[in-house]
């Protein structure tokens, strides 16, 4: 067991990862030889990126035309009254072109692969979200794109599935392991590993090896760059909390990572505890311990032997056994609170949301509502929350017909 | 102490003037009694060295048939713990044989560094190669190994330049092994043109014998790889032959180790004829 007591506060929490791209003990980069020379090259290419005024520059041409921001921050008035406690703002990342975080990231790497030279994009997806979002920015630039998806998640999001094959990309389904998001980073991570010289890996959460989880981090720290910027304007304060639902916890982080030195703003991450915590579920911090996989470092469900678990949620682009190692690193020093929501509390909240204001939320971000009832409560009236509606429910439209016994025909 | 069985074995080779044949199988694989059997029978078949797969449930830097052997003998509940007890017990019968165990950090994490070194040095095993623990992140786990006895062997690959090749040696022992393709295992065949100067430059670069492997599937092959490398490493095509076995409802220790038999053969004469055509 690595798991240490609590490690010491930093002076800058924003610092971070350091040089060898850990987090405290979490991060780092743990991948075959023959990748690691691939990961230094995208380490300082990034990293020459990030300081070039021109890649800035471009990056924020196409998320103002092509993705549509700054995304809206909206007073949700009767959430709020439904609650009963503090204001709640929903942060629309679902408005974004594909409807959903995640092509905030895909834009940002495309530009950097195309900066790089690489001529082939391969990704990994669960719910097809970010298959969809690296699918669209492949077709805009014109590479081939293959992208990795469970056999059990192609069945289960045939409409996703058939949307990347319009934008051109191909689908292989992976059949190996448990069929779903983890095996399906596996497989990409097998394909570059034989396709070195060409492609370029898409990843799309805040994990894998260094430079990734910091990279995607920036690449949707807009989020939370936007939503300090407009809670300020509309509130002339900051919130008291953001809140944001965690899988590998790309859209959580990018909108807790520009709040990390404001102290009184209270971070919440929601973890998926799928049937529950004493079941099958997909909470890396609350019901994992540290380990390795996937190239970093990080809180994983995995048994006493150090094999992987297969996690459970009913949103499968939660449905992975591990998360982003800043998450893990900021459970640890006590920065980010964790808390959790079952599958039926996000059924609960997903139906809620759309029959109260108007918006069917992906039930990944529903993940992040159930739990803000009881935040605005806590909080009490005359406080002020954020949370990140980080996609679109249209795609969960069948998942949650199913759930509640209903039929729908197929898209 | 135990990584002198290594040191030995490649001393010994070299008189003889010939490579190593370095057999993989999976631990447990298909099920612990077949597994031991093919095991113990080994050396016998003439593998020199002995890889032994320590099952993980996320090879990254497998192909389909060793991915799939780490899923039966998970399958058969072996654990780290459990591969430990095969070496120990392999070890009641041959103290000379080297075995190296090859896997994925996780498990040996999750046994705490310290504790896995004890256990393994304890057990009679010679070296460990650990797939996803790169140089850099390898020192917690070579402070313990070291001080087993243990060696920490590494892995170079084409992606390696020679910029990088020291950082990669550091604290390696036993010998290097040099992954002949990027890519997955037992899919790819590498030249055997190319391979000759990558092991020329990491042999000189570390002093310590060359190891070659994946993709090395037939007895002309590896008779090829053994005229350039000090070891020849074959792994998934043995693995293979659990796997078709297992389908045609045969037992799998014959097969296998005729195949090792055939494969170790190979190895042997490939320099003699060599030496033979020289004269």
């Amino acid at each position: 067991m690595t798991a240490q007591a609590r490690p010491p506060v930093p002076n800058d929490y924003a610092a971070y990862p350091d040089a060898a791209g850990r987090f405290g003990e979490f991060g780092g980069r743990y991948v075959a030889e023959t990748l690691m020379p691939l990961v230094l090259e995208l380490e300082q290419a990034y990293a020459a990126a990030k300081a070039d005024p021109a890649f800035q520059a471009e990056l924020n041409g196409y998320l103002t035309h092509y993705v549509g921001r700054p995304s809206p921050l909206y007073f949700a008035e009767r959430l709020t009254e439904h609650f009963g406690g503090a204001k709640i703002y929903l942060k629309r990342e679902e408005l974004n072109h594909t409807g959903a975080h995640k092509i905030n990231n895909c834009m940002g790497q495309i530009l950097l692969a195309k900066r790089m030279g690489k001529t082939r994009i391969i990704a990994e997806t669960g719910a097809g979200q970010h298959g969809v979002a690296s699918a669209t920015v492949c077709a805009r630039f014109g590479l081939p794109c293959v992208v990795y998806m469970g056999a059990v998640d192609v069945e289960r999001q045939k409409p996703n599935v058939f949307r990347m094959n319009l934008l051109g990309t191909e689908v292989r389904p992976v059949t190996s392991g448990a069929a779903t998001l983890k095996d399906a980073m596996n497989e990409a991570l097998r394909d570059w590993v034989t396709n070195v010289e060409d492609t370029y890996y898409m990843i799309g959460t805040a994990a894998g090896p260094h430079p990734y989880p910091a990279m995607v981090r920036d690449f949707q720290s807009v989020i939370g760059v936007e939503t300090r910027a407009q809670v300020l304007e509309a509130e002339g304060r900051l919130p008291d909390a953001v809140i944001a639902c965690v899988g590998g916890g790309s859209n959580a982080i990018g909108m807790f990572h520009p709040f990390l030195n404001d102290e009184g703003v209270r971070l919440i991450g929601v973890e998926a505890s799928g049937h529950g915590l004493d079941k099958q579920h997909a909470a890396s911090i609350t019901g994992g311990r540290p380990g390795v996989l996937h190239g970093n470092k990080t809180y994983l469900l995995q048994d006493d032997d150090g094999q992987i678990l297969d996690a459970h949620s009913i949103s499968a682009g939660l449905d992975y056994p591990g998360i982003g190692p800043e998450h893990s690193w900021l459970h640890d020093v006590g920065r980010a609170e964790y808390r959790t929501c079952t599958d039926d509390e996000a059924l609960a909240a997903f139906q809620l949301t759309a029959e109260v204001e108007g918006i069917i939320p992906a039930l990944e971000s529903a993940h992040a509502i159930a739990r803000v009832g009881e935040l605005a409560r806590e909080i009490g009236k005359g406080g002020v929350i954020a949370l990140c509606l980080s996609g679109r429910g249209d795609k969960d439209v069948g998942t949650v017909a199913a759930a509640l016994g209903r039929k729908i025909s197929e898209v | 102490m135990t990584q002198q069985r290594l040191d030995t074995c490649f001393a010994r080779l070299k008189g003889e003037g010939r490579a190593a044949f370095v057999a993989y199988v999976m631990a447990g694989d298909p099920d612990p009694q077949t597994a031991f059997d093919i095991l113990s029978g080994l050396p016998a078949a003439g593998a020199d060295i002995i890889e032994l797969g320590m099952p993980f449930s996320d090879p990254m830097a497998e192909g389909p048939p060793i991915q799939r052997a780490a899923q039966r003998a998970l399958k058969q509940g072996i654990t780290v713990a459990k591969t430990l007890d095969i070496v120990r017990r392999f070890r009641q019968g041959d103290q000379t044989t080297p075995i190296v165990l090859m896997g994925y950090l996780n498990p040996i994490l999750s046994r705490g560094y310290e504790r896995f070194a004890v256990e393994a040095a304890e057990a009679g095993v010679d070296g460990l190669i650990v797939v996803d623990c790169p140089p850099e992140e390898a020192d917690p786990l070579a402070d313990p190994l070291e001080q087993a006895g243990i060696s920490l062997i590494r892995l170079a690959t084409p992606t390696t330049d020679a910029k990088r090749l020291p950082a990669v040696l550091r604290r390696t022992s036993g010998f290097v092994y040099y992954v002949s393709v990027a890519g997955v295992t037992g899919v790819k065949e590498a030249d055997a043109d190319a391979i000759g100067p990558a092991v020329e430059r990491v042999r000189a670069a570390s002093g310590l014998p060359v190891a070659v492997g994946f993709g090395i599937k037939t007895p002309a092959r590896a008779a090829a790889v053994a005229r350039i490398a000090d070891a020849v490493v074959v792994g998934s095509a043995l693995v293979e032959l659990i796997a078709q076995a297992l389908e045609a409802n045969q037992p799998a220790a014959p097969k296998v180790l005729a195949s090792a038999r055939a494969l170790a053969q190979a190895v042997r004469d490939s320099r003699r004829h060599e030496a033979s055509i020289r004269a």
